[in-house]
């Protein structure tokens, strides 16, 4: 196939070079400027932090603090928040793996017009707003919920469960907020498999459980890896479900940043706490972009 | 009758999981009572009582503005950066712009919006500007991390159209700029708007990039709805969430609804 090729040299850098500024600008150069607080003293001022560079007697002098990182690391506090939101986000993301997988599955063996139907069944909650859909919940599991109202009513209980301000409602609202984000990429994999591949299995005699473990699953690897990095690495930072339907005590990092940055206005260790998050999520991000480009080339 | 499988009844568990919660907040947004969680009879009282919020509807205005411009830039540069990934060859200068571009779409959003505080502090410290947050610093942020989402969009639409077409207009004498705009344009026209559309919900919805990055001046919809729910349910909340539901769902299911009838045209073009 011929490629294109541009005979104009000005509308070809033009076209890369606004996203590419806009990106340099508004993406890369910010993460470079938390970096940087992130390892200046904290400053009761406007801004809240010393600058790095300082004249002092006509001599340039640049210091870096790294003890925003010790902090982090001496305070159990953040040890535990840290451990806590890669705990929480795990465990979510299996639980949307165990629900999200069958239902992918259901989909893509139905009928033609049914698959467009339930697509969108599951596309419209993950466009609805993310804060109403986390806030009916609310209702639901409060002491005073409707949970708990029906089964009193029921007599199942006695006294109303403890659900709301808990680890178990955090739970529930990642994984109903993000089943959506793990069920499409699993369905576009599963779609696009081969049937001749499960028929042949079957005609040489394998059992279709068998056939699952042996031919589907280790086919929709990349379905698999693409749908938990999406629940997985916003869930680490998630900061809206453990605030509304968390506890005090359900510590997850994206809470502790905000509450650093806005409550104690301590915007170094708030840098500090980004930093690190990220770097832990490092390895995650650049699994789901591996597996991004090769599934475009794959299409192309 | 064939007994359903596994995978269905998992299906319909799901399905029930996702909708009911949603279903009885909209119901109990018709509760007469006061109280949230005892039905106390049918009325429409609480969304007459939004109507006089003037907080939240002042609030609505702003979010729908910026809204509107992030939407509007985020096709902008989503739009350039899948023609990049989609038509250029193989440079690292390409390979760099999809990283980033599509970083936002699994980046924490408290470290994106951090990041991009800190930036407007720092342009303030040193170039005077923005002297102080508000709707542009909102606007920037939003179009920044929306654009990932429409580049993903168009991206995926530009792949599966027939590229012979613009071949044969540049064959015909046709700047590439003008192929571009009488022949990509219009094809993919569909896909501009679906990610219009959906750029325009998800700068509607955002809270935690807004918080990061609005100031006095520029309270979004979501900014008012949280400090309200943070304190507890509250029936004109409920109101005010069957709105946003309703709303949403509505540009969401236009914006599918344009997206799958391209889809259709060009099958039907192809086979036909």
């Amino acid at each position: 196939m011929k490629k294109l090729t541009w005979k104009k040299p000005n509308g070809r850098i033009l076209t890369i070079g606004v996203p590419y500024l806009w990106l340099l600008l508004f993406f890369a150069l910010p993460f470079l400027i938390v970096l940087k607080i992130s390892l200046s003293n904290m400053a009761i001022a406007i801004p809240p932090y010393e600058s790095l560079v300082s004249y002092v007697d006509e001599m340039l002098q640049i210091s870096l603090n790294l003890g925003n990182y010790l902090l982090l690391l001496d305070d159990s506090l953040y040890v535990a928040a840290y451990i806590n939101s890669l705990k929480i986000a795990f465990f979510s993301t299996l639980g949307c793996l165990l629900l999200g997988y069958p239902m992918a599955y259901a989909m893509a063996r139905s009928s033609g017009r049914a698959q467009t139907i339930l697509l969108l069944l599951i596309m419209l909650p993950s466009w609805t707003s993310f804060l109403i859909r986390v806030y009916a919940w609310m209702g639901l599991i409060s002491d005073t919920g409707l949970i708990n109202n029906f089964l009193l009513w029921l007599g199942v209980i006695d006294s109303p469960l403890r659900i709301m301000n808990t680890d178990i409602a955090v739970y529930i609202g990642i994984i109903y907020a993000y089943l959506p984000f793990m069920v499409l990429p699993l369905y576009a994999n599963l779609v696009k498999l081969d049937n001749s591949l499960l028929e042949a299995a079957a005609d040489l005699g394998s059992r279709s459980l068998h056939t699952f473990w042996t031919v589907t699953l280790p086919l929709s690897k990349g379905g698999i890896i693409a749908g938990s990095m999406l629940v997985f690495i916003p869930a680490v930072g998630e900061f809206v479900i453990p605030e509304l339907l968390g506890g005090p005590n359900s510590l997850m990092i994206g809470k502790i940043l905000w509450q650093e940055f806005f409550n104690n206005r301590d915007w170094p260790v708030a840098a500090a706490l980004a930093i690190v998050m990220l770097a832990l999520l490092i390895i995650p991000i650049s699994l789901f972009h591996r597996y991004q480009s090769r599934s475009m080339e794959a299409e192309s | 009758m064939k007994k359903p499988s596994f995978s269905t009844v998992m299906l319909w568990i799901g399905l029930l999981f996702l909708y009911v919660p949603m279903l009885i907040l909209v119901i109990y947004s018709f509760n007469a009572s006061k109280l949230v969680t005892v039905w106390g009879g049918w009325s429409f009282k609480w969304y007459g009582e939004l109507l006089q919020n003037k907080q939240i509807l002042g609030s609505v205005w702003t979010s729908l503005v910026i809204a509107f411009y992030s939407a509007t830039m985020s096709v902008v540069l989503g739009t350039m950066a899948a023609f990049v990934m989609t038509r250029f060859r193989h440079s690292w200068s390409k390979m760099t712009l999809s990283n980033m571009i599509t970083a936002p779409l699994v980046m924490p959003e408290v470290i994106t919006g951090l990041s991009l505080l800190l930036l407007f502090v720092h342009m303030a410290d040193f170039i005077g500007w923005p002297m102080e947050r508000g709707m542009t610093t909102v606007w920037i942020a939003h179009s920044t991390f929306c654009a990932a989402y429409v580049a993903v969009v168009v991206s995926s639409r530009l792949r599966e159209m027939d590229r012979s077409v613009e071949e044969a207009a540049m064959d015909l004498g046709a700047t590439p700029l003008q192929s571009f705009f009488l022949i990509t344009i219009p094809v993919i026209a569909p896909s501009l708007i679906a990610g219009w559309l959906l750029a325009f919900s998800l700068s509607l919805d955002d809270l935690v990039i807004a918080s990061f990055t609005s100031g006095p001046g520029s309270t979004t919809l979501p900014m008012v709805v949280f400090s309200s729910v943070r304190l507890g349910v509250s029936p004109e909340i409920n109101a005010l969430a069957t709105l946003i539901i309703l709303a949403v769902s509505l540009v969401a299911f236009i914006a599918w609804y344009l997206a799958r009838r391209s889809d259709r045209k060009q099958k039907a073009t192809i086979e036909g």
